[in-house]
């Protein structure tokens, strides 16, 4: 599996889509292989797949540590603890100073898990940021 | 100290700035190396074990011929015995009294191979164990590398494009006015397909009381009025 294989599978699959959505995907260059894969009407929460040896990894940031309301911040983060098991598929993280939710996937999954994975990533970005509006300025 | 801490303490010692890597590579071939020499030490330590093992089976099997060459030279010194024959039965006694000394050494080598043996699984079990731990710290090693340098890909494509990530509440502001306008033409386009020209004027003739009339709770009453 590589990021060119998915793009493909992606930006071909117009009204064969599994999920209801159609993709727009751009690979970016760098040291590791980026595929920056936006859903169409959603362009501004773009989801970042790359891939390593044994796992696809698929990432979308939500905000940054100055996007916080910082007296909620500790609040912020029990409420993103208490929901990361019930979201389906994907799990908080932060990268550098931006949170995120990610999901990781096995190296051998196939392309259909793979667009399920960021329609779901993609629908819990949007639900995550809309539970969370209270804790941003 | 263990790999997780040293990833924690570089992130959070600010370890992350362009080109510095969270762990450096030299761990990485230290990892690397260190699954090669426990994964050469599982081979070596399976073909002993396959060695040891053969060797307890041999001296078992010889034991066992010993055990019941034994009982066979008891069973000719009984009837040396009962024949009177005083002096074959010292010569098998003597025979016997070998024969239980060969058996004893061979019962010994037994108990060492079978030590051997278990003393080589548990070493197997150890180096496994060790193996798939080095694996699984080189596994976070390499995530933690990758995901620095997608990151790094990432906010570079960012810089380069002259566009950066909206605000979160901006972005879903504006993801939600798309699909509201989505759905408005959604809405319209139904609309105008239930517009059709027959439709009009249908509606039409109706407003004109020509045609086939709705009941209205007027028209209910004035029939039960002339009832």
């Amino acid at each position: 599996m590589n990021i060119h294989t998915i793009a493909t599978h992606l930006n071909k699959l117009a009204d064969d889509t599994e999920t209801g959505f159609n993709f727009d995907c751009t690979p970016i260059d760098g040291e590791i292989d980026v595929l920056q894969v936006e859903i169409i009407g959603r362009e501004e929460i773009p989801i970042f797949v790359s891939i390593s040896d044994n796992q696809i990894l698929c990432i979308a940031y939500l905000w940054g540590e100055d996007e916080i309301k910082s007296e909620l911040k500790a609040n912020m983060m029990e409420a993103m603890l208490e929901m990361n098991i019930p979201m389906p598929l994907s799990a908080f993280a932060k990268v550098e100073d931006k949170y995120v939710v990610f999901g990781a996937l096995s190296i051998n999954s196939s392309l259909e898990d793979i667009e399920l994975e960021l329609v779901t990533l993609s629908d819990n970005s949007l639900e995550v940021i809309s539970e969370m509006d209270s804790y941003l300025n | 100290m263990s790999i997780f801490k040293k990833i924690i303490t570089a992130v959070r010692g600010g370890a992350t700035e362009a080109g510095e890597a969270i762990v450096d590579a030299n761990s990485t071939r230290i990892f690397e190396q260190e699954i090669r020499d426990s994964e050469k030490h599982v081979t070596i330590a399976k073909r002993d074990l396959t060695e040891v093992m053969a060797k307890q089976m041999q001296a078992a099997r010889e034991l066992a011929q010993l055990q019941a060459s034994i009982k066979e030279h008891e069973g000719y010194a009984m009837q040396a015995l009962n024949q009177g024959n005083e002096a074959l039965a010292i010569e098998v006694a003597e025979k016997i009294s070998e024969l239980e000394t060969t058996a004893a050494e061979q019962q010994q080598a037994n108990e060492s191979f079978l030590k051997s043996a278990d003393r080589l699984k548990e070493l197997i079990k150890k180096s496994e164990r060790q193996l798939t731990e080095y694996k699984r710290q080189l596994t976070m090693v390499k995530t933690t590398e990758s995901v620095q340098k997608a990151t790094s890909a990432i906010t570079d494509n960012f810089t380069a494009s002259n566009s950066k990530l909206l605000n979160a509440k901006d972005s879903l502001e504006r993801i939600k006015k798309k699909q509201a306008m989505f759905d408005d033409k959604l809405k319209a386009a139904e609309q105008l397909e239930s517009e059709t020209p027959e439709q009009t004027l249908k509606n039409k003739l109706q407003e004109a009381g020509i045609g086939e009339q709705k009941n209205s709770a007027q028209s209910v009453l004035d029939r039960l009025k002339n009832k």
